[in-house]
């Protein structure tokens, strides 16, 4: 529940530079040299020099045994303000929080916000076995079947409840893999029919292959600043009208089905002053389309237990009725690993400020974008979401 | 319904033997108090001593309450049956080569979520019971059971992953001269092995009970003494590749202590018999039986020590053979981490005194033969690691946890 | 007078004098003596590979070797037994080595043994031998040919729910060849120099007991004796040099002129 006090708004910040490296399915390269290929190119657009950040946000899975402070030293950074945030699909979001209210306090006034992960052949399955604790405790030793396995018990079990069919995800992943042909390095660049996501291999029942993200190798990253400093260097910003972040909610639900948003979404459409039909474009975190349903439903759109419904009496394709994850969301452009926590942000903010890389949002004036990671036993822990407005 | 097993055909001497993979075996110190109950089989989860909570994943505070003082204790293993998902393709060799695969969320009665393998009887919306067993890897795992016993429960292909069933294995016994090998090979053959290799010495030797050996089903009796490794060797080389469990019934017992005793050829007899032919089995089986660690249906499976309780408490009355047991023991513990890359269990079976002819003057209650091989037998099935048969040695235990040096006191009076 | 030391070798060398093994290969099938479980045991023979041109050795073979004083063939001193052990010179290192070597009378009960096998040897038998052999020389083995040694290991051990069972002297017999022919000591094929079911004789274990009490030696596990003639072999049965040894294993060897085999 809110705590009653009002929550400072983010006026005068803005979130500026989308910018997004390439993926590739595999690289020989490491972390630390892809979050480099970002860092570049925030710093060449913006004609800016190394020393002119003085604060920086990283998230990344493979920059181990770095943290944020050795890749100061790699970088030649000599921020004073640092975080590291390992939230993995949060971590956008999450960045985007504390960078804006570091910026508002006055604690830094350049924030680069970077989010990537190399990935080897061995990568994935590596990850897998050391991913938490409780992972490796719990969920790890039973099949092996990593996240994959992990949401098909989450889906199953939403499905048993709510009555959801194979068919209604479908029709989210499709229209994900339509708002994606316009995206040059999208992992995935053909349409998919209903044919073929019903009859793909199954991963673990009841998720068939095109339920799954592709891992991949990439990078995300953007600024944070103030309003007047990305005037004055001649970058299109975007405001930030609310945000929120939850994490381990609800934890006596024996299993998910809904994310800490729903603790926290009155505040959020307040925060912003704005309510569910006002936003033009919706960026869910979809590392399974049935996380992407729950947002719906979490975040106001629908009641619980009516994503389903509310998919099936939409069309969420860019020219659609609700216009959801306008670039192909990970499901169609891969996930480069905690850049997937970038993903939905960077899309949003290219689309607030007319520059999308693929096909364009009609009147896309007001944005929202849900992050949701880290599934340290059974479930995801992490949940967040921003309101992102067009600059008048 | 599980498909009753079918007795494998005889193994393609041309075919290559797959070779022992294992799930990932590491866990946090404190998760291992799931391994140190699924040894005994026990179903223990932590219980915090302030709140009373009942919590898993294993962790070092109470969600509740933080207390720190979160006891593995034992617990109603009963639940719910919440989702399913089958795995049909995994990034870790082991599951990759075992798929379809299939895990369920389980709601315990007792309070927490646990995440567990599926017995083939488990129903997704049912009630089960969750068992905590060791996998191949030697940590513990825990798997969801119908709530009541189905037919061919046991044959169930991932239930067996995790146990050491003899059924339609191959055994060896490594010494059938005495009345405990004897036991043991009725036992067996009750249990569905296939065959029954009874070692015996000294064939010049006669003793009471050989007509009886010979009558077993599918008993075969081959030369074996353990004493002798060009014996332990020719049997291992002879038979090696076809014996899934060995059980090593060899025994030396005599009354008498370390000080209060004349002379050391009783001492060395204890030492040969009991280390030394452990030693031998080892060194000749040990690697074979690694080797074929996932080797189909009959796949090696275990090596199962007979051990007197007193290897964990010295009894000053049998004290010399007292020490020889708790050599054995500690052997036994580094056989354990040397097979477990071949997924092979080593099982340790604790006994008080036997009710055979070297405890005749000590009094009730005592083990008798039979008991301790069918305890044998059902601890293979359950696929434990340690096994504590009979009172004494059940109440040898439960001193030594409370008490060890009261413990010491009291088995010198 | 001169003795020819070097023909004799020349002799051995050229087969007119023959060698023959009275001794049972050493291994761990050999049956030892099995006394009653809670009283002390001869161990066994056992070997333990030190190395075989391997990682522990890489030129080289050998063992180590475990085994009891008592073990396979073997010689007993006076010293082992209780009417010997106060008797100068009785251990196998303190033992008159001249006394390694000497002449054996072989008695032949092998039919009689065949078809019985808890036969004992008594004076009347050997006083039979002696009408068509002749007497035993003062200072011969006496050794009892019984062709145990070709017999089965369980055979051989002959062990039932009583004991022992196997072929030996009886009390009278072993105090006639020491009194009246002054033999120089006893030697079987089975385990023990004793009849299998000795310990009920009186006094139990004669072989033993008046043999070493009067300083005499035993042989025991020996084979081969087929191929000896009745008189005229020479053994040669050295111990080992023990310290204060009760007796050794050994090898056992009879020299026999060849036109006597």
């Amino acid at each position: 529940m809110t705590s009653g006090t009002i929550r400072k708004s983010y006026e005068g910040i803005v979130a500026c530079l989308p910018v997004t490296i390439p993926y590739r399915r595999y690289s020989t390269n490491s972390a630390q040299w892809w979050l480099g290929r970002a860092l570049h190119e925030l710093t060449k657009r913006a004609r800016l020099g190394l020393k002119d950040i003085d604060g920086f946000a990283v998230s990344s899975f493979t920059v181990g045994p770095d943290t944020a402070v050795g890749l100061t030293q790699h970088f030649g950074l000599s921020p004073r303000w640092l975080d590291h945030i390992p939230f993995g699909g949060a971590s956008g979001i999450v960045a985007l929080r504390r960078a804006a209210r570091a910026v508002q306090a006055g604690d830094a006034d350049m924030v680069a916000c970077v989010a990537g992960d190399t990935n080897h052949v061995d990568s994935f399955r590596k990850m897998l076995s050391t991913f938490s604790r409780f992972a490796q405790d719990a969920v790890y030793p039973y099949g092996s079947g990593g996240a994959n396995a992990s949401f098909a018990l989450i889906t199953k079990n939403y499905m048993n409840t709510y009555g959801a069919k194979r068919e209604d995800f479908a029709k989210i992943c499709i229209a994900q893999r339509d708002n994606a042909i316009s995206i040059p390095h999208a992992m995935m660049k053909k349409r998919l029919t209903l044919d073929e996501y019903m009859s793909a291999r199954p991963i673990a029942d009841p998720i068939h292959l095109f339920d799954c993200v592709m891992p991949c190798a990439g990078a995300e990253a953007l600024v944070v600043c103030r309003e007047d400093t990305a005037k004055s260097l001649n970058l299109p910003g975007v405001r930030i009208l609310s945000t929120i972040e939850r994490h381990n909610a609800f934890a006596t639900d024996p299993m998910q089905v809904r994310g800490g948003w729903e603790l926290d979404v009155g505040e959020l459409w307040s925060m912003a002053g704005l309510m569910p039909k006002d936003v033009d474009f919706v960026q869910t975190y979809d590392d399974y389309p049935v996380i992407s349903m729950m947002q719906f439903e979490d975040l106001g759109f629908c009641s619980k237990g009516e994503g389903p419904d509310f998919v099936r009496s939409h069309t969420l394709t860019n020219d659609g009725t609700f216009p959801h994850n306008t670039s192909g969301g990970q499901l169609s452009v891969g996930q480069a690993g905690a850049a997937g926590g970038f993903l939905g942000l960077v899309e949003a903010m290219r689309q607030l400020t007319s520059q999308p890389l693929g096909s364009k949002v009609p009147d896309a004036n007001a944005c929202l974008v849900s992050g949701f990671g880290i599934i340290n036993y059974d479930r995801g822990l992490s949940s967040c979401a921003a309101i992102l407005a067009r600059l008048a | 319904m599980t498909e009753p097993l079918v007795r494998p055909k005889r193994k393609n001497p041309l075919k290559r033997t797959r070779l022992p993979l294992s799930p990932q075996g590491v866990r946090s110190r404190t998760a291992h108090g799931l391994t140190a109950a699924a040894a005994e089989g026990r179903f223990a989860l932590q219980v915090c001593l302030d709140c009373n909570t009942v919590t898993y994943p294993p962790r070092d505070a109470c969600p509740s309450c933080l207390s720190a003082r979160l006891p593995f204790r034992d617990v109603d293993c009963g639940g719910t049956l919440i989702a399913e998902t089958t795995v049909q393709t995994s990034t870790d060799p082991y599951f990759r080569e075992r798929t379809p695969w299939r895990v369920g969320t389980v709601k315990l009665d007792a309070g927490p979520v646990i995440v567990a393998h599926l017995h083939g009887d488990a129903v997704e919306g049912e009630r089960v019971r969750l068992q905590l067993k060791l996998d191949k890897s030697g940590s513990a795992i825990a798997m969801a059971l119908p709530e009541k016993d189905t037919e061919n429960m046991a044959d169930d292909v991932h239930l067996r992953e995790m146990t050491c069933d003899p059924k339609f294995r191959r055994i060896l016994i490594t010494d059938g001269r005495n009345t405990v090998g004897q036991a043991m090979a009725k036992a067996f053959s009750d249990a569905g092995a296939s065959i029954i290799f009874v070692g015996i010495a000294d064939a010049w030797k006669p003793f009471p009970g050989l007509g009886d050996l010979r009558k077993i089903e599918h008993v075969e009796i081959v030369p074996l003494d353990v004493t002798d490794t060009e014996s332990v060797t020719e049997q291992a080389e002879q038979n090696g590749a076809r014996i899934d469990i060995v059980v090593n019934t060899a025994e030396h017992i005599r009354a008498g202590g370390v000080v209060d005793r004349h002379g050391l050829t009783v001492a060395r007899e204890e030492i040969d018999v009991r280390y030394l032919g452990l030693t031998r089995l080892a060194q000749a089986f040990g690697p074979i039986l690694r080797f074929r660690g996932a080797d189909g249906v009959n796949s090696a499976a275990a090596f199962v020590n007979l051990l007197s309780v007193h290897a964990l408490m010295n009894w000053p009355a049998y004290g010399s053979y007292s020490a020889t047991e708790a050599a054995c023991l500690s052997a036994a513990q580094c056989m354990r981490a040397e097979l477990r890359p071949g997924g092979v269990k080593v099982l340790n079976v604790f006994f008080g005194p036997l009710d055979t002819e070297w405890f005749q003057t000590v009094p009730p209650p005592k083990v008798t033969p039979a008991a301790l091989a069918n305890a044998v037998v059902r601890a293979l099935q359950q696929g434990v690691e340690d096994a504590f048969v009979g009172d004494v040695a059940e109440d040898i235990r439960q001193r030594l946890a409370v008490n060890p040096k009261a413990l010491e006191r009291e088995m010198a009076t | 007078m001169p003795v020819d030391l070097l023909s004799f070798a020349r002799a051995v060398a050229n087969g007119d004098i023959h060698v023959i093994d009275l001794t049972q290969t050493l291994s761990q099938e050999l049956p030892t003596i099995v006394l009653p479980p809670e009283l002390g045991q001869c161990a066994p023979f056992r070997m333990e590979e030190i190395s075989r041109y391997d990682e522990r050795g890489p030129a080289w073979y050998w063992n180590n070797i475990s085994l009891g004083e008592h073990t396979g063939t073997h010689f007993d001193a006076p010293i082992h037994w209780i009417s010997g052990k106060d008797l100068p010179n009785n251990a196998v290192d303190t033992i008159n080595v001249a006394q390694f070597i000497a002449p054996a009378a072989v008695i032949d009960c092998s039919k009689e043994c065949a078809a019985n096998p808890d036969f004992e040897l008594t004076v009347p038998f050997v006083e039979q031998w002696e009408t068509r052999h002749g007497n035993i020389e003062p200072g011969s083995w006496v050794l009892l040919r019984t062709d145990w040694s070709k017999r089965t290991h369980t055979d051989y051990a002959g062990l039932r729910d009583d004991g022992a069972h196997t072929p030996g002297p009886e009390p009278a017999v072993v105090k006639w060849l020491i009194e009246q022919r002054d033999v120089h000591g006893f030697g079987t094929e089975t385990i023990g120099t004793d009849f299998g079911q000795g310990h009920h004789f009186n006094p139990p274990y004669p072989a033993h007991f008046y043999m070493h009490g009067k300083g005499r030696f035993g042989l025991q596990c020996l084979t081969n004796l087929d191929l000896l003639p009745p008189k005229g072999a020479v053994i040669i049965a050295a111990p080992l040099k023990i310290k204060q040894g009760s007796g050794s294993p050994l090898r056992v060897l009879a020299l026999v002129a060849r036109g006597d085999v």
